[in-house]
């Protein structure tokens, strides 16, 4: 009888162990890691072009995660995208005036949203939109430009920002000026 | 003579084999709802090709993580992109290496001692003793075991694929200095559970049964002799590796 | 059983006349080889009967189709009043409870030890508390006396103890007829002595049937009431052991005096000697 519950309390323990491999891959190597948050509230950004932006993308400020990409459309009227992103509900401190940028992580990286926060003393709620948002950068406009030369201005302003925090700011403000 | 006669050396032989695997599948299954009544009998074949076969699962998984992350990181490198080692490592493990992988020792460790020991009981009159018993063989020796690989071997591949991420963790962080940070988050941001870890449970949900229906039948069928016996866990191994291999492919091909 | 209650002493006509075991036309060919032509036989109730015959000759699977692993070619084989090729498989397994069955080599089950060996067939159809279980199972292991042993696994007994394992499980549900196939093979006259021992105490004891295929026809006197003589597919002789013995017939002569010339070739089918060793003057 000994031998029989040894085998019961082997299996037992594989079967664990293999289960808690195959929900450790689950939920911790996986996108699923990111919907860890509990609740989130919606807020919108509206992009010309989002590059290779993908649904779950994060969503970061100051290259922290707050919150992840929920959908992205296509407005039928305007033609520009709609992202729409889930912040975590323990980021409800963001200034409503921020503004939005599709980033690339490194050069060859996914891309994600980071978030500029503004000065506003109001905050952003569920359902508001982002007025301030500067589309992806994309690799081969900025060299296409540069070959071209001279005629730096606006574009060479996004091309140098490198430094996110600067060139976001005037980026970010430059649609509005 | 056995040794001679017995390999299917021309194609309708192997067309004839292949045809009395399918047909004991079918009898497996047949007997798989009287086998619920030897749950017992299924609880200790998976501690026999489930557990016992943990040590070679971890270590293989663990090296072969190890090999991604030298290799993939210096590839990557090349490139920039080192940053995508996570993600590479995972997805080539979610879905190819660890189901493969685990398949192939599988059917070395586990698969040929099914074989042998169904063999010897074959040659030892052990399976015409329970028959006597009005016992079925079916129901109490193969599809304990047949039911066993399929509850074993996803479960094994994903012990594989743990050991292997954290393999390719220890070479690619640990030694090389890539950011832990930029490591899991790559990799989080890219794997989803459904189209990658899932795939790859499919896969070796699939990869076990074909390889415990070969063990089986190899080691059912073998001729009662000792050169029989040897030479069907040889075939276990051969037609088992063969077979994961061709149905990963399809498994691919109709999963992508 | 049933059987259990016959007395082993009975008229002659009642076995007869009701045997637990009639085989009829019996025609059997396995891969392209002519087994039995015709075979009729009777196994009468509470007596051992000894199937003899020349190696190859086809006693084991003689046993395969009263147990109904094989089917015949033709034939009728009525077991207990169920024709095996006949009835379906739950029928079959439930006559084979009934039937113990003594592997040749032993057939245990490797992965378990002695006492769960013996209480397999216990376990597997009847659900019996665990001390009743237990009870069995050393009654019967004390009667092979191997009740010490019962926790020893298969591979630390020699061949004469696992016979002797295998013996109590074949038993070990009281069954009406027990086949015996070869039990006496590679044993030492010591285990012999005790194997017959058994055998007979068995049948006295429990009346049990018993179907004893050998071919040590020293052993078989000792214990058989009749032997059936099986050879060329047919059934050479039948008759008690002490009249077969007396090798009236040219079988039986050359089988119980062991003689290589008789109606048995020794030699395998062969061209002309002289031809093939090339011989001057043998080709015609």
């Amino acid at each position: 009888m000994a031998q029989r519950q040894s085998f019961q309390i082997g299996t037992g323990l594989f079967i664990l162990l293999g289960f808690a491999a195959l929900g450790y891959l689950a939920t911790q190597t996986t996108s699923l890691a990111n919907y860890r948050q509990g609740d989130s509230y919606a807020i919108k950004a509206r992009f010309t072009n989002i590059g290779q932006l993908k649904l779950r993308a994060p969503v970061k400020i100051a290259g922290v995660r707050v919150g992840s990409v929920g959908s992205i459309v296509l407005e039928p009227d305007k033609l520009d995208a709609l992202v729409t992103l889930s912040i975590d509900k323990r980021y409800d401190k963001i200034p409503d005036d921020s503004a939005a940028a599709v980033f690339t992580s490194g050069l060859l990286g996914d891309q994600y949203v980071a978030l500029q926060p503004g000065g506003s003393p109001d905050n952003f709620k569920n359902g508001d939109e982002i007025v301030l948002t500067q589309s992806s950068m994309q690799l081969e406009e900025l060299i296409g430009k540069y070959l071209v030369g001279g005629d730096a201005g606006k574009t060479g302003d996004k091309a140098g920002a490198k430094p996110d925090a600067q060139s976001g700011e005037k980026s970010g403000k430059q649609p509005t000026e | 003579m056995s040794i001679v006669r017995k390999p299917p050396s021309r194609l309708a032989d192997s067309l004839a084999q292949i045809g009395a695997c399918g047909i004991f599948l079918f009898r497996i299954l047949g007997a798989v709802p009287l086998s619920l009544r030897y749950l017992r009998e299924t609880v200790r074949q998976v501690y026999f090709v489930g557990a016992m076969s943990l040590v070679i699962i971890m270590t293989c998984g663990l090296f072969v993580g190890m090999v991604l992350g030298l290799q993939l990181y210096h590839t990557l490198s090349i490139f920039g992109g080192t940053a995508a080692l996570g993600t590479v490592v995972a997805l080539s493990l979610y879905r190819e290496l660890g189901p493969v992988v685990t398949a192939l020792l599988f059917a070395g460790r586990a698969g040929t001692s099914i074989t042998a020991e169904i063999g010897l009981m074959r040659a030892t009159d052990q399976l015409d003793a329970m028959e006597m018993m009005a016992v079925d063989p079916l129901a109490y020796v193969v599809a304990p075991r047949f039911l066993a690989g399929i509850i074993a071997m996803p479960l094994l591949a994903c012990v594989f694929n743990a050991l292997g991420i954290l393999g390719a963790h220890l070479v690619g962080v640990v030694w090389l200095g890539l950011d832990n940070g930029t490591f899991w988050s790559n990799m989080t941001s890219s794997v989803d559970v459904w189209s990658d870890v899932m795939t790859g449970v499919w896969k070796s949900l699939a990869f076990g049964a074909v390889c415990t229906l070969i063990a089986t039948f190899q080691g059912y069928t073998t001729p009662p002799t000792s050169e029989g016996v040897a030479y069907a866990t040889t075939r276990t191994v051969v037609f088992s590796s063969i077979a994961t291999l061709a149905i990963d492919f399809v498994m691919t091909a109709f999963l992508m | 059983m049933s059987a259990s209650a016959n007395p082993r002493v009975s008229h002659d006509d009642v076995t007869v006349r009701d045997p637990l075991i009639r085989i009829r036309g019996l025609r059997t060919a396995l891969n392209g080889k002519t087994i039995f032509e015709g075979v009729d036989l009777d196994i009468p109730r509470g007596r051992i009967t000894a199937i003899m015959g020349p190696s190859g000759t086809g006693k084991t699977t003689l046993m395969r189709h009263i147990t109904g692993q094989l089917a015949p070619d033709a034939g009728e084989i009525v077991v207990d009043g169920a024709n095996v090729a006949r009835i379906g498989r739950d029928a079959l397994f439930g006559l084979r409870e009934k039937i113990g069955y003594l592997f040749q080599n032993s057939a245990l089950l490797t992965d378990y030890s002695v006492f769960e060996n013996v209480a397999f067939p216990l376990r597997q159809h009847l659900k019996l508390p665990e001390e009743l279980l237990r009870n069995i199972v050393l009654t019967k292991l004390q009667a092979v006396g191997l009740r010490g042993a019962a926790n020893l696994m298969p591979s630390e007994l020699s061949g004469g103890m696992m016979r002797r394992v295998a013996l109590a499980r074949a038993i070990v549900r009281d069954p009406m007829l027990i086949i015996y196939d070869e039990p006496f093979v590679g044993l030492d006259p010591i285990a012999l002595n005790q194997i017959l021992k058994l055998i007979r105490t068995l049948n006295q004891t429990l009346g049990i049937t018993s179907i004893l295929v050998a071919h040590e026809l020293a052993a078989v006197r000792r214990i058989a009431d009749s032997i059936y003589l099986l050879a060329g597919g047919k059934i050479a002789a039948h008759g008690a052991p002490d009249e077969l013995a007396r090798g009236e017939t040219p079988w039986t002569r050359q089988f119980f005096s062991g003689e290589a010339d008789g109606p048995v070739p020794f030699h395998y089918p062969a061209p002309d000697y002289a031809v093939q060793l090339g011989l001057a003057g043998a080709a015609p």
